[in-house]
């Protein structure tokens, strides 16, 4: 029978905002005064979700709130949700950086983390040292670096200059040493923060590598990530986090699949009823808007990066021109525009037009997406924009060499190769 | 066995609040690599890319010896009980700056390793534990400076030279001295972690109480109310015996001392107690 190695029972974490300045001073005063006579904290009662959404009116707030789940032996949990969710505090508590406000959290065995990587080396020291250093921070004894010295210098591939300072190395260098460290600890769980870790595919890879390492030999493995094709291909289980509550937990394909059928990537369609509900303004109105999948009879299946994917936006024209130009900018979650297109057509006045841009199938690289629309004359007087009007994501498919980390690149083409034989000269 | 009974065997249970006295030393005992490497980082850090490297530790102190020997001695013609100027001066210097060293380096261990205590939990008192063995690194190299200096005066300004019994107390008032720096600063910097306040009243404060400490002068100096009052604070004692044992002259009373032991260790349960306190939420206030 599996064992549960991680039990959180009615965690919850209150975050004051604001600064510090004599207003907490009366405030811990006054908490004190409260706790000597055994009543609750008075802040407590005034402490709001944690929304981002809205203007917090509190200067107390709840990263988490009455958070409750269990992780298995050798299960691989992943973690998902919004930035803000409370992920990062979760693993914070976890990994006993701060404590938590009320509720409790058992744990059996060590517990290490993958987003530590490179913390306390000291710019100064040598290669040598600071492994000695990092690796007694991150929880091994002296004599446990010392036997596994030679493989974590063989690892990092640093050979040569470990016995130059680290602030010499390269960033790559620095990073691979440090990887190689943390590495080679031997957790009885494992936490791996992908949302830290972006921004270098080697070391992202290698971050996987060696949670899937970890899995295998049947340890317990925590992985937060945004990355949902990553979090359905490697976790077994995994649990949603909304607003600081754990809204869903289950098999790592039902909460992938509630993820991305919940909240603000995917906003796939809007639709409003009669003209004066309608975005836009005196001059056009967008009736309604949607992300289309051509690949599939049902246009509102998920989009993968092989889908074809119509944008549709129906509007109508009220202003004194006779064309118009719609258009789109498609940006990433980030905010980078990937591409833009745009379509001129007649519009006569108070019809509905429906205008349908295709993208065909094999472009897209997975991700998130949103839909930034600008709606001209023809003449390229600016008639209506407006951002985020709809919002998707596009998913990997399961590759055969299985998953390996996002493919590089604002897009994804499949293009056409060929080769053959050619005659030495 | 049941299977209940088998999964209730934690190895942690992470809760809110800590009871006063639940201090973990024996996991402070497993990370003494920890503590032992901190220190070599410490040494070797702090005079990396310096041209004239570990010989600051006695350019400083010589320095304020030198100084305090001008001002205090030839200028204001203050009484060194008759101890020559240059070894009464340094031997305060040298006292005071490790007990000045531990206070200062453990009152900002918070906010200095905020990077560190943000992403990795080790058992906190490991980094001001390591300050303070660290730190008499540095003060055993002074002390051998003032031996030399001693020695220096023995040899040729016939200088008579007569230690007491008393001698054997120094490792004893070094511990004194380590345990006083180390509480007072774990204190302040469990204060300093919300209220930044507490580090511009302890930047200064540090060298105000110097002047109520007898570095420059000689206890025999003061008398009355003045005299009370310095024998009050706990560095007092320490700084006389260390001149009582090597020179003969100073202010020996077992009470005294008694005292200072008593005020270290109580600071020391009170600094540990608060420390233990504030390691759990700080990075929520830092």
């Amino acid at each position: 029978m599996s064992q549960p190695v991680i039990r959180v029972e009615e965690l919850y974490k209150q975050y004051r905002l604001g600064l510090v300045s004599t207003g907490t001073l009366v405030h811990d005063l006054n908490r004190w005064w409260y706790n000597i006579r055994g009543k609750d904290d008075p802040y407590e009662k005034i402490t709001v979700a944690n929304n981002r959404t809205q203007k917090v009116v509190s200067d107390y707030v709840w990263a988490l709130q009455n958070v409750n789940f269990e992780v298995q032996q050798g299960d691989v949990l992943g973690i998902v949700g919004r930035n803000g969710a409370g992920k990062s505090t979760l693993l914070k508590i976890l990994s006993k950086v701060t404590g938590p406000t009320k509720g409790q959290m058992k744990i059996k065995g060590r517990i290490a983390s993958l987003l530590e990587v490179g913390t306390g080396f000291h710019p100064e020291l040598t290669g040598r040292d600071n492994i000695f250093l990092n690796g007694a921070i991150l929880g091994m004894t002296k004599a446990e670096i010392k036997s596994k010295f030679d493989e974590i210098v063989a690892f990092s591939g640093v050979e040569q200059y470990i016995d130059t300072p680290v602030k010499r190395y390269s960033s790559g260098m620095y990073v691979r040493l440090a990887f190689a460290v943390a590495a080679h600890l031997e957790p009885e769980i494992l936490i791996v923060d992908e949302v830290l870790a972006v921004g270098d595919a080697e070391f992202q890879r290698k971050c996987l590598g060696k949670m899937k390492d970890v899995s295998s030999q049947g340890r317990t493995v925590l992985f937060v990530s945004h990355n949902m094709t990553a979090v359905e291909s490697l976790c077994n289980k995994a649990v949603m986090m909304e607003q600081g509550t754990l809204s869903k937990q289950g098999t790592s394909a039902e909460i992938v699949d509630y993820y991305l059928h919940s909240g603000s990537f995917d906003k796939r369609q809007i639709n409003f009823e009669g003209l004066q509900n309608a975005i836009g303004n005196s001059e056009v109105k967008i009736l309604s808007a949607a992300i289309e999948n051509k690949s599939s009879n049902d246009p509102d299946e998920p989009v993968d990066v092989t889908s074809a994917v119509d944008v549709t936006f129906t509007v109508v024209n009220t202003s004194a021109a006779n064309r118009l130009y719609v258009g789109f900018d498609l940006r990433s979650a980030k905010g980078e525009t990937i591409f833009g297109a745009g379509h001129k057509f007649d519009a006569p006045q108070g019809k509905p037009i429906e205008a349908r841009c295709h993208i065909p199938a094999d472009l897209l690289n997975d991700g998130h997406y949103t839909i930034f629309t600008y709606i001209y004359t023809a003449e390229m007087r600016q008639l209506f924009k407006q951002e985020d009007v709809l919002s998707f994501q596009v998913k990997d498919t399961e590759r055969e060499a299985g998953f390996m980390g996002k493919v590089n690149g604002m897009v994804r083409p499949k293009l056409a190769w060929d080769t053959k034989e050619v005659q030495l000269v | 066995m049941s299977a209940t009974a088998q999964q209730e065997q934690w190895t942690e249970v992470i809760t809110p609040r800590k009871g006063l006295l639940d201090i973990n030393l024996r996991e402070l005992w497993r990370y003494r690599d920890l503590i032992a490497l901190f220190i070599q980082r410490d040494i070797k850090a702090q005079y990396k890319q310096t041209i004239l490297g570990p010989l600051w530790f006695l350019l400083q102190p010589l320095f304020s010896t030198l100084v305090f020997f001008f001002i205090f001695s030839r200028v204001a013609k203050l009484s060194t009980d008759g101890v020559p100027a240059m070894l009464f001066y340094m031997s305060g210097v040298v006292l005071w700056s490790y007990f000045a060293e531990c206070l200062n380096k453990t009152s900002n261990i918070f906010t200095l390793n905020a990077n560190i205590f943000g992403k990795v939990y080790f058992p906190r008192l490991v980094l001001p534990i390591a300050v303070v063995f660290g730190g008499l690194v540095r003060f055993g190299t002074q002390l051998l400076m003032l031996v030399l200096v001693l020695l220096f005066h023995v040899f040729f300004k016939e200088y008579h030279f007569q230690p007491n019994a008393a001698i054997l107390l120094v490792p004893f008032l070094v511990l004194l001295l380590a345990t006083l720096g180390l509480s007072l600063g774990i204190i302040f910097s469990s204060l300093t972690t919300k209220y930044k306040d507490v580090s511009f009243l302890l930047a200064f404060g540090v060298q105000l109480l110097m002047y109520a400490s007898p570095v420059i002068y000689p206890l025999s100096a003061t008398g009355g109310k003045l005299r009370t009052l310095l024998l009050l604070n706990p560095v007092t004692p320490v700084l006389e015996t260390f001149k009582f044992a090597m020179f003969g002259n100073g202010y020996f009373s077992p009470a005294a001392l008694g005292y200072t032991a008593i005020f270290a260790v109580v600071t020391l349960g009170v600094g540990i107690v608060i420390f233990n306190q504030v390691e759990k939420s700080f990075m929520d206030t830092v």
